[in-house]
C-alpha cells in the first residue's frame, strides 16, 4: 500500500532522465537549425540562440521577480493595498526588527574582517613553508561543508545540559566543567549568542579567504620583496609595507564577496536557533515575515533592504571593472 | 553522403526532441501522481467481506491522500494504525505526512502550488488565514458534523459563515502532570486551589526532594513557545472571568491590557521562578515533550501539560498511565486538575485540530468525511492517548484514565473555552505570541514588553 | 653549482628567515583546531546511540566502540513519517546535475555571443549581467514562487501560464540556473576573452559560421574554465538549503539532504546518533568532489578574484 522507496524514486529518475536528454535535444536541433539556416537568418538567429536563453531567464527570473518585491514592499500583507512607506517605518522603528538589523550589521561587520584577517594571517604563516598543502586544504575544507551541516557540527560543539547530573556530551561545556567554570547556554543567552552564531560562518568563510590571500601573495614578485629586504627590514615590516599594498586589492574582493555571502546567510540561524533568543538575521526573518507572519509586505521590504546593503558592493565591482578594462 | 547521413540522423533527432519534450511535460504531471490504478479491478459494487461500514467511501480505488500535520511520532503510528482497515477496503492510501514546521511551511506550499490534499490545522486561527485557498465542507461533511460534534466544534472551522473544517481530536488543558508514587511517597497533598498549589511548590522546593518542584520545556522547532501560551490562557480563564478571556481573543480588549499583566506576572510566579524550576532560561531549549518527562524519571515533581501528553511519555519514555490511587506504580504517572483560584470555580482550558481539504477530489473528500465517523473516532479513541469531541464517542472506548477524566471535564466543565492562541490570526496566535513568551523565558523579557511586541503584531482590519 | 650567487644567497637568507618554526606551528595547530569539529562528528556518528549521549566523543579513544548502526538507521530505515535518507540523497544528485548542466550550458553560450559577437550595448549588457551576480536570492524569492505556481499574468493577458511543475524538480532546476547565471557568464566572458582575436578571423576566412566556431573552437578551449566552474555550482547547488526548501515547495518527494537535516535538528526523536550520521551523510559527497578536484576548485575561486 505505501510506496516503496523504488516507487517514490522511480518516477523522479524518469524525470530527470527526460529532463537531461530533452534539454541536450533541444539543443542540438537549435544547433542544427542554425547552422543549417541561410547567412542573412543566421545573423539574427545566433543572438537569439546564444544570447536568447540566458538573458530571457534572467530578465523574466531575476530582474522580473526583483522589481515586483520592490512593488510589494510598498504593499500590504495580501500585495492588494498600496501602504506607501508604512513598511519601512516598521522595519526601523519596530524594537523586535531593530534587533533584526542589528545583528545583521554585526554579522556584516565580523565575519569579512576577522576571516580576512586569519585568512591573511595563516597566508602569511604558510607562505614559505613546506608541505604547506596539507595544512590549507584543512582550513579550507569547511568550504565544502553546507551551512546546514556545518550548523549541526556547531551545535554539537555547542551542546549545554543544564542538568548537572547528566553527561556533557559538547566539547565546549565539557571543558568548561572540566576546569571548573560554569557551562554556558552557548545558544540561548543574547547577546553572546549571536557572535556564537557568527563563528561558525568564520570557520567557513577564513579558508577562502586564505586560499585567495595566498595565491595573491605568491603573485607579488620576488624582486620587489628583495628590495626591501636590501634595506634591512623585518620580515614584519616587510610585509605590512610591500607585500600587502600590493595586494590590497585582491583583500578588498575577499571582503566583499565575503560580506556579500554573509548578507544572504539563512541556514545558519534557521537552523541553530530558529532565530529565537534574538539572534535572528534579514535574512531569516524575511522567510519568517513572508510565510510564518504570512505578511508578503514587510517581507519584500526586508528583502528589499537586504538589498540595499548590497548596492554599494555592486556599484563598486561595476566600477572597478570597467577602471580595469579601460586599462587593457 | 556523410551530409546526407547527418540529415536523416538530424530529423530522428529533431522528432525525438518534440517527442522528449512531450514527455518531459507528462512526466511532469505524472509525478505526483498515485500508485497505478488497480484496471483489473471488479465492479465497485461488490463490497468486500468485512468492509461494510466502509460502503460510503468506495469507488476511489488506488486513490492516495496526503495528510499534512504537525503530529509526529509516536502519535502518528497510532494514526497510521488507525486507517490500515479503511485503506483496505477502500483501496485509498493515506500518507502521513508530519512536520514539525507545519505552520511556516504550509504557506510555501500554498504559495509554491504543492499544497496537501487534507491539513490537519492545530489551530482555527490559522486555517481561517487559509480560507481564501480551502475547499469548503461538501454538503455531506457539513451533515455528519452537525450529526456528530455540538454546533461549538463545527463554529471553530467556519470561516465568515462558510464550513471548512471539520474537528479531528481534542485536548483539555487544564492538567498538571505528576506521578502518584512521588506524591505519596513524599507525603504531598493534591493542591485544589491556586494559593495551594504555590504553597506545595515552597514545600517541595524547601524539601530534599531531590529534583525540581517543576519542570517545564518549550522547544518545539519552528513552533517553540506554543507551551508558555497554554499557561497564559489557563490564567487567564481562572484569574480573569470568560467574558475578558473572549475579549482578549478577538482582540476587542487589546493583549497589552493590564488585565494581561496580571496574568503574565501569575505564570511568572511559576514559570520563572528558579526555585521552582532550576534553570529558567533553559526551558526555552527543552523540547515539550522532554520537559515532561521529569515526572517519570523524578527530576521533578509537577509538569503542566495539556492531556495528549501522555500518549508522548508512554511511547517515547516508558511511562504507564495510571489512575491516582495507583501509588505503588513505579514510572506511574497521572493527571490533577489545574486548580482554580477557588476549589468551586473549575474552566476548562481545551484544543483540538481541524482538517481542512485544499484538493475536491473525491478520494480526499473520502477521508475527510469518514475523520468525522463515529466509526474512526472510536477506532482511534481504543487506540489509547487520544480522545475527540466527537458525540458518537463511546467513553468506554477510551483506553486510559487520564483521557477519560479529560472527556468528563470537556462535558461537564463550569467554562469551557478553546485556546486562545488557536483562535487567534496565525500571525499572532502562530506567530508572535511564541516568539515573545519564547524572548519572556529565555532573554527574561519584561512582562510588558512582551504584551506591547504582541499587540503590534495583531493585523489590523 | 657548488658556490652560490650572491642572488641566490639572499633567496636562501629570505628563506630562512620567513619559515620561522613559530608560524609553521602556529599555522599547524590552527588547522588542528579548524579540523576539530567536523571530526568530532563523523567520530560521534560511528557510536552506539547510549555511547553517545552517556559520555564525550573525545572518550572514544579510550573506549572504542565502532558500530555502524546510526548510518544503517538514518539511510535505510525511515521513520514512520519520513523517508529514510537514501531517498534525499538521491534527490540530492537528482537536483544537482541538472542545475550544474544547465547555467553551465547557457553560460557558456552568452559568454561566448558576450565575448565575440560585436553589437552595440554589448557592454551595457554584460554590466548588467555582472551587476546581478550580487541580487539576494530573499530579493526574488516569493514573486518566482508564485511565477511557478501561477504564472504570469498582467492585467488580463497572460504571459506564461501555470506550468503545472509545482512539486517537481523543475522550478529547483530553473531557480538554480537562474541564480547560477551571472557569476558563470562572468567568469567565462573572463576567459573566452583571452582567446586570440587572429584565431576567430581565421576561422571566418575558413567559411566558418558562428555555430561551428563554437562548437569546434570556443568549446574545446574553455573546458578548464568549464571544469572550475563546474564543481564550484555542484558544491553550491548541493550544499543548498533555501532554494530547495522553497521552491521544493515542502514536497517530501523532491526534498534535498539539506532540508532534511535542517528539520532533523530542533525534531524530538533526533537524536545526535541520526543527526549526526546522516549530516555526515550530507558532506561526504562534497567533501569527496573538494578533495579530489581542489585545485580546479581553487582556479575557478581565483579567476576573477585575484587582482594584481
Amino acid at each position: 500500500m505505501r510506496n516503496t522507496l523504488w516507487e517514490t524514486i522511480a518516477p523522479n529518475l524518469t524525470l530527470l532522465v527526460i529532463s537531461l536528454a530533452a534539454f541536450a535535444a533541444v539543443i542540438y536541433a537549435l544547433f542544427l537549425i542554425g547552422s543549417r539556416a541561410s547567412v542573412r537568418w543566421q545573423g539574427w538567429l545566433r543572438y537569439g540562440i546564444f544570447l536568447g536563453p540566458a538573458v530571457l531567464l534572467l530578465l523574466v527570473g531575476l530582474i522580473y521577480p526583483a522589481l515586483r518585491t520592490l512593488w510589494m514592499s510598498f504593499m500590504d500583507k495580501t500585495s492588494e493595498n498600496f501602504v506607501g512607506f508604512d513598511n519601512y517605518l516598521w522595519a526601523f522603528t519596530i524594537p523586535e526588527i531593530q534587533i533584526v538589523l542589528r545583528n545583521t550589521i554585526l554579522w556584516v561587520i565580523f565575519v569579512p574582517l576577522v576571516s580576512t584577517a586569519i585568512g591573511l594571517a595563516i597566508a602569511y604563516m604558510t607562505d614559505r613553508m613546506k608541505r604547506a598543502s596539507v595544512i590549507k586544504s584543512l582550513i579550507f575544507m569547511p568550504m565544502a561543508i553546507s551551512f546546514v551541516g556545518a550548523s549541526v557540527i556547531w551545535s554539537f560543539v555547542y551542546n549545554f545540559e543544564p542538568n548537572e547530573n547528566k553527561p556533557e556530551i559538547g566539547l565546549l561545556n565539557a571543558i568548561a566543567r572540566g576546569v571548573g567554570i560554569e557551562p554556558v547556554n552557548f545558544l540561548l543567552n543574547a547577546p553572546w549568542n549571536t557572535f556564537f552564531l557568527i563563528a561558525v560562518l568564520i570557520w567557513i568563510q577564513t579558508g577562502f579567504a586564505m586560499v585567495i590571500l595566498s595565491a595573491a601573495m605568491k603573485n607579488v614578485p620576488e624582486e620587489v620583496v628583495e628590495a626591501a629586504m636590501l634595506d634591512g627590514a623585518s620580515n614584519w615590516r616587510r610585509f605590512i609595507r610591500v607585500t600587502l599594498p600590493m595586494i590590497r586589492g585582491t583583500v578588498v574582493v575577499v571582503l566583499t564577496t565575503i560580506t556579500i555571502a554573509t548578507l544572504k546567510v539563512f541556514d545558519i540561524v534557521r537552523t541553530m536557533t530558529g532565530g529565537n533568543f534574538q539572534t535572528n538575521v534579514i535574512a531569516n526573518e524575511m522567510y519568517a515575515q513572508s510565510f510564518r507572519q504570512l505578511n508578503y509586505g514587510q517581507g519584500s521590504t526586508l528583502a528589499v533592504i537586504l538589498f540595499i546593503g548590497v548596492i554599494p558592493i555592486i556599484w563598486y565591482n561595476v566600477r572597478q571593472l570597467r577602471l580595469e578594462r579601460t586599462e587593457r | 553522403m556523410r551530409h546526407f547521413v547527418r540529415r536523416r540522423t538530424m530529423l530522428g533527432v529533431a522528432t525525438l526532441s518534440v517527442a522528449a519534450l512531450a514527455l518531459a511535460g507528462c512526466a511532469a504531471e505524472e509525478e505526483a501522481a498515485d500508485v497505478a490504478a488497480d484496471s483489473d479491478s471488479d465492479a465497485t459494487s461488490e463490497v468486500a467481506a468485512g468492509c461494510e461500514a466502509y460502503a460510503d467511501y468506495l469507488g476511489n480505488e488506488g486513490e492516495s491522500v496526503e495528510i499534512y500535520t504537525t503530529i509526529i511520532e509516536p502519535e502518528s503510528t497510532l494514526f497510521q494504525e488507525s486507517f490500515l482497515e479503511f485503506e483496505e477496503c477502500t483501496g485509498i492510501t493515506i500518507e502521513w505526512n508530519g512536520d514539525q514546521a507545519f505552520e511556516e511551511q504550509i504557506a510555501v506550499r500554498v504559495a509554491g502550488g504543492t499544497a496537501p490534499d487534507l491539513a490537519i490545522f492545530p489551530q482555527p486561527g490559522l486555517l481561517s488565514s487559509f480560507a481564501g485557498d480551502l475547499v469548503p465542507a461538501s454538503d455531506a461533511l457539513s451533515a455528519s458534523v452537525d450529526t456528530n460534534y455540538t454546533p461549538d466544534w463545527k463554529n471553530y472551522g467556519t470561516v465568515d459563515g462558510t464550513f471548512y473544517g471539520a474537528p479531528l481530536g481534542a485536548n483539555v488543558k487544564s492538567f498538571v502532570w505528576y506521578s502518584p508514587k512521588t506524591f505519596a511517597d513524599n507525603g504531598w497533598d493534591i493542591p485544589t486551589t491556586w494559593d495551594e498549589l504555590l504553597t506545595l511548590s515552597d514545600e517541595i522546593a524547601a524539601s530534599d526532594f531531590a529534583g525540581n518542584a517543576w519542570c517545564a520545556g518549550i522547544e518545539s522547532g519552528a513552533a517553540t513557545g506554543w507551551a508558555a501560551t497554554d499557561w497564559m490562557e489557563d490564567l487567564m480563564l481562572r484569574f480573569q472571568d470568560a467574558a475578558t478571556y473572549d475579549a482578549w481573543v478577538d482582540n476587542s480588549m487589546p493583549f497589552n491590557d493590564p488585565k494581561v499583566a496580571e496574568v503574565i506576572a501569575e505564570a511568572g510566579k511559576i514559570l520563572k521562578n528558579e526555585d521552582y524550576m532550576g534553570n529558567v532560561s533553559a526551558i526555552a531549549t527543552t523540547s515539550f515533550s522532554e520537559g515532561g518527562s521529569g515526572v517519570v524519571d523524578g527530576s521533578c515533581a509537577m509538569h503542566r501539560q495539556a492531556s495528549f501528553l501522555g500518549g508522548i511519555l508512554v511511547g517515547d519514555y516508558g511511562a504507564t498511565v495510571v489512575s491516582p490511587e495507583d501509588t505503588d506504580v513505579e514510572g506511574g504517572i497521572s493527571t490533577f486538575y489545574f486548580p482554580g483560584v477557588s476549589a468551586d470555580s473549575t474552566p476548562a482550558l481545551g484544543g483540538g485540530e481541524f482538517v481542512g481539504a485544499f484538493s475536491d477530489a473525491p478520494a480526499t473528500q473520502a477521508v475527510q468525511l469518514y475523520l468525522t465517523s463515529p466509526e474512526w473516532n472510536n477506532a482511534k479513541a481504543a487506540l489509547g492517548g487520544w480522545f475527540s469531541p466527537n458525540l458518537g464517542l463511546d467513553t468506554a472506548n477510551i483506553a486510559d484514565p487520564v483521557n477519560a477524566v479529560a472527556v468528563e471535564i470537556l462535558q461537564n466543565a463550569t467554562t469551557f473555552r478553546f485556546d486562545a492562541s488557536d483562535l487567534m490570526p496565525g500571525e499572532v496566535g502562530a506567530g508572535s505570541f511564541w516568539t515573545e513568551m519564547t524572548a519572556w523565558i529565555a532573554e527574561d523579557k519584561a512582562d510588558q514588553a512582551v504584551l506591547d511586541a504582541i499587540q503590534a503584531t495583531w493585523p489590523a482590519s | 653549482m657548488s658556490t652560490l650567487t650572491p642572488s641566490a644567497t639572499r633567496r636562501k637568507k629570505a628563506k630562512d628567515i620567513f619559515s620561522s618554526p613559530l608560524a609553521s606551528g602556529a599555522a599547524v595547530v590552527i588547522a588542528i583546531l579548524w579540523t576539530i569539529p567536523t571530526f568530532s562528528l563523523l567520530v560521534t556518528s560511528i557510536r552506539p546511540e547510549t555511547d553517545i549521549n552517556s559520555s564525550g566523543w573525545w572518550t572514544f579513544f579510550t573506549n572504542p566502540n565502532i558500530s555502524f548502526e546510526n548510518y544503517e538507521k538514518v539511510l535505510f530505515v525511515g521513520t514512520g513519517v519520513n523517508p529514510p535518507m537514501f531517498q534525499y540523497f538521491f534527490n540530492s544528485l537528482a537536483v544537482t546535475i541538472p542545475s550544474v548542466i544547465f547555467p553551465i550550458t547557457l553560460a557558456v553560450f552568452a559568454a561566448y555571443a558576450l565575448a565575440w559577437f560585436e553589437f552595440r550595448g554589448r557592454d551595457f549588457i554584460f554590466f548588467s549581467i555582472f551587476a546581478l551576480q550580487v541580487v539576494p536570492l530573499q530579493l526574488t524569492l516569493v514573486p518566482l514562487l508564485q511565477l511557478f505556481a501561477k504564472g504570469l499574468v498582467i492585467g488580463d493577458t497572460t504571459l506564461i501560464p501555470a506550468l503545472g511543475i509545482t512539486g517537481t524538480y523543475i522550478p529547483i532546476w530553473i531557480a538554480h540556473t537562474i541564480f547560477g547565471l551571472p557569476l558563470a557568464i562572468f567568469l567565462l566572458h573572463n576567459f573566452l576573452r583571452q582567446i586570440p582575436r587572429e584565431l576567430v578571423e581565421a576561422a571566418r576566412v575558413d567559411g566558418a559560421n558562428w555555430f561551428t566556431m563554437f562548437t569546434k573552437i570556443v568549446l574545446p578551449l574553455s573546458i578548464p574554465a568549464i571544469a572550475s566552474f563546474l564543481i564550484f555550482q555542484f558544491l553550491w547547488v548541493w550544499n543548498d538549503l533555501l532554494v530547495g526548501l522553497t521552491f521544493g515547495a515542502g514536497s517530501k518527494s523532491v526534498a534535498p539532504m539539506t532540508v532534511r537535516l535542517a528539520e532533523m535538528v530542533g525534531t524530538r526523536g533526533s537524536g545526535w546518533e541520526v543527526l549526526t550520521a546522516g549530516a555526515f551523510v550530507s558532506i561526504v559527497v562534497p567533501l569527496i568532489v573538494f578533495f579530489a578536484l581542489q585545485r580546479y576548485f581553487v582556479r575557478g575561486l581565483l579567476a576573477g578574484s585575484v587582482k594584481g
